[in-house]
């Protein structure tokens, strides 16, 4: 193990990778989901390790083959990677261990293989955005997960998902490209690409027009990337008819990766160097937030279908982020970072709750999970509790965030009452839909008595309460995200006068 | 002259709005596809030209030749970007494959008709 300590972050992104190779190659049943599982295991113990490295000693940094930083290629995990590591590798783990029966139910068995080679592909890359430290690598980690992710979401038997991925895969692509191209223009004006070199290359040319020009560029490209309002289009079809697993890892995390870029260099690179950055960020994504976070609820407590209905509470949720970024201080900054983990959650557990109805369910659709608690009570009880986060109760992890959020937004002066005003209205929405299906599932008569042929693995639920429980803990000792959140903050904004 | 001199970013914003619009605007999923892939061979474009060093020869190190090289670095950069590019395709290619396959049509409209009913 010590021998290995000072290789973690780079051995973050390879076991997966790695392993990925290896479960093409394992046909007999069972066989692929567990090397997966397994590696996903490794990676959320590598994530933890790193994790504790970072609490106690500060950032580590990894050099590729030796080469010093700015020529060879860097890995850096701080704070703020550390608390992605911990959402991203938690998240395949979790949804792993939950998923056998549903995976084994929803992809044939001779293409699970090949699934979970993707899964652990869109693994890898996801952790490879979020240790690499220079930007051409965290672009060729984006296309690697996006193209895996969107072998994921096709996986599945419904064939709706075949046109969602295929938007996904227009607009991902084009967002990928974007930030290519600013990251061109970047390189064209500095000469660099390590983040760390270029923050320091980029004052002498901060006034210049391709340095703004790059600004644009990156920040629209992840925007849509992030699935930020009004580029969220492609977020709810992919959501809603990927396979149940597939939802849960990719609503985890997957678009907040892409957020964690948006601040990396919204933050770490420009703020501080571009004249006005602070200003002109608040001002365009601040009323997007808003938006994002007023529509997305709106739009939810409408929805018939269940997946759907949380893929728009998501966009919701993304705009919750973005406000507290948007606001570019310290506390706002902290708000939106340890939303990313508290919606993580909160949401993965709303999926796992909903994927273990689907298990049973005619379908997703509100009417077809007519009086379903009275026959799972105890999935209920994990998607209540959940759910109760999501709305933000006290006690819970989502208010945890809300509370942090409603605080920075009040540092603003009388302005920041709007700010508190519309956060509210958004919780009430988010208590109308999530009740809409409680009443649904709880009050509601069964729409056919369909005997159930599967009863659902004890696991899935047990799962399911595990990661409910955890939005209590962690709403009652929140220190480990809030500790990486404000020191996450505290790096970003260190500029800030 | 200014403006022409600097053609070929006229070349890389030209070609990347070409591929834009045909992204947008074509129904045919496979021909949305072609345009995805121009734009993306517009950045390529980008990428190369920013390299160029006037007079500058390919960049290999001798003792004889003029000393003056091209920036590899960008060239080497493409050459990921492009695998990523045609990897891309393929995936998008197989999921066009996929769509006939279940709905019969590649074409954007008719399948949300078909979806609709």
């Amino acid at each position: 193990m010590n021998a290995l300590a000072p290789h973690l972050p780079a051995l973050q992104v390879v076991v997966p990778m790695l392993v990925s190779a290896v479960v093409i190659l394992l046909r007999p049943r069972g066989l692929a989901w567990m090397a997966c599982t397994a590696a996903s295991a490794m990676a959320f113990a590598i994530a933890i390790q790193l994790t504790h490295t970072v609490l106690a000693s500060g950032p580590v940094t990894y050099l590729m083959g030796s080469w010093p930083a700015p020529y060879g290629i860097e890995l850096r995990v701080d704070a703020l990677s550390a608390l992605m590591l911990l959402v991203v590798n938690g998240a395949s783990v979790v949804t792993l261990i939950a998923g056998r029966q549903s995976l084994d139910l929803q992809i044939e068995e001779n293409r699970q293989p090949y699934f979970f080679a993707a899964w652990l592909l869109a693994l890898a890359g996801l952790a490879g955005i979020v240790v690499a430290a220079d930007a051409f690598n965290i672009f060729v980690f984006m296309e690697i997960s996006s193209l895996a992710s969107y072998v994921l979401v096709a996986g599945g038997p419904d064939r709706r998902a075949l046109p969602a991925v295929f938007k996904y895969l227009l607009m991902g692509t084009i967002g990928a490209t974007f930030y290519l191209i600013g990251v061109g223009l970047i390189y064209m004006m500095t000469g660099t690409l390590n983040l760390a070199d270029m923050e320091v290359l980029i004052q002498a040319v901060g006034d210049q027009r391709p340095i703004l020009a790059a600004a644009g560029f990156i920040t629209v490209g992840l925007a849509l990337k992030a699935a930020i309002f009004p580029l969220h289009v492609w977020l709810p079809n992919a959501y809603t008819y990927a396979p149940h697993m597939v939802t849960v890892f990719l609503a985890a995390c997957a678009t907040k990766v892409s957020l964690y870029v948006l601040l990396r260099f919204d933050f770490f690179v420009f703020q501080g160097n571009l004249e006005g950055h602070a200003i002109q960020f608040a001002a365009y994504l601040m009323p997007l937030a808003l938006l994002g976070i007023l529509i997305g609820s709106a739009v939810a407590m409408f929805e018939k279908n269940v997946k759907r209905l949380l893929a728009f509470s998501s966009v919701a949720q993304i705009g919750y982020m973005m406000l507290g970024a948007s606001l570019v201080t310290i506390a706002g900054l902290t708000a939106g970072i340890v939303h990313i983990f508290n919606h993580a959650l909160a949401k993965g557990a709303l999926f796992l709750a909903v994927a273990s109805f689907a298990t049973v369910a005619a379908s997703l659709r509100l009417e077809d999970l007519g009086g379903i608690a009275r026959r799972m009570p105890w999935t209920f009880g994990a998607f209540v509790i959940a759910g109760l986060s999501l709305i933000g109760i006290p006690g819970t992890a989502g208010f945890i965030s809300k509370w942090y959020l409603i605080t920075a937004a009040m540092q603003l002066g009388p302005g920041g009452l709007v700010l508190v005003a519309i956060i509210l209205i958004s919780s009430l929405m988010a208590v109308v839909y999530i009740w809409r299906i409680v009443e649904v599932m709880w009050f509601g008569e069964p729409a056919n008595e369909a005997t159930a042929p599967v009863t659902v693995s004890p696991l899935l639920v047990g799962v399911a309460w595990t990661v409910a429980l955890a939005n209590i803990y962690f709403g009652l000792s929140p220190d480990l995200p809030m500790t990486l959140a404000s020191e996450a903050a505290a790096e970003l904004l260190r500029h800030l006068p | 002259m200014e403006l022409l001199g600097l053609y070929h970013y006229w070349v890389f914003a030209i070609l990347l709005m070409i591929g834009f619009y045909a992204v947008i605007a074509k129904l045919n999923l496979v021909k949305k596809l072609i345009g995805l892939s121009l734009f993306q061979s517009a950045v390529f474009l980008l990428y190369i030209t920013m390299g160029k060093v006037e007079l500058g020869t390919a960049p290999i190190f001798s003792d004889s030749g003029s000393g003056i090289f091209s920036n590899p670095l960008p060239q080497v950069l493409i050459l990921t970007a492009i695998v990523v590019g045609i990897s891309t395709t393929a995936l998008g290619l197989g999921i066009v494959v996929r769509i006939k396959e279940e709905y019969g049509s590649i074409e954007e409209d008719e399948i949300q008709e078909i979806d609709r009913r």
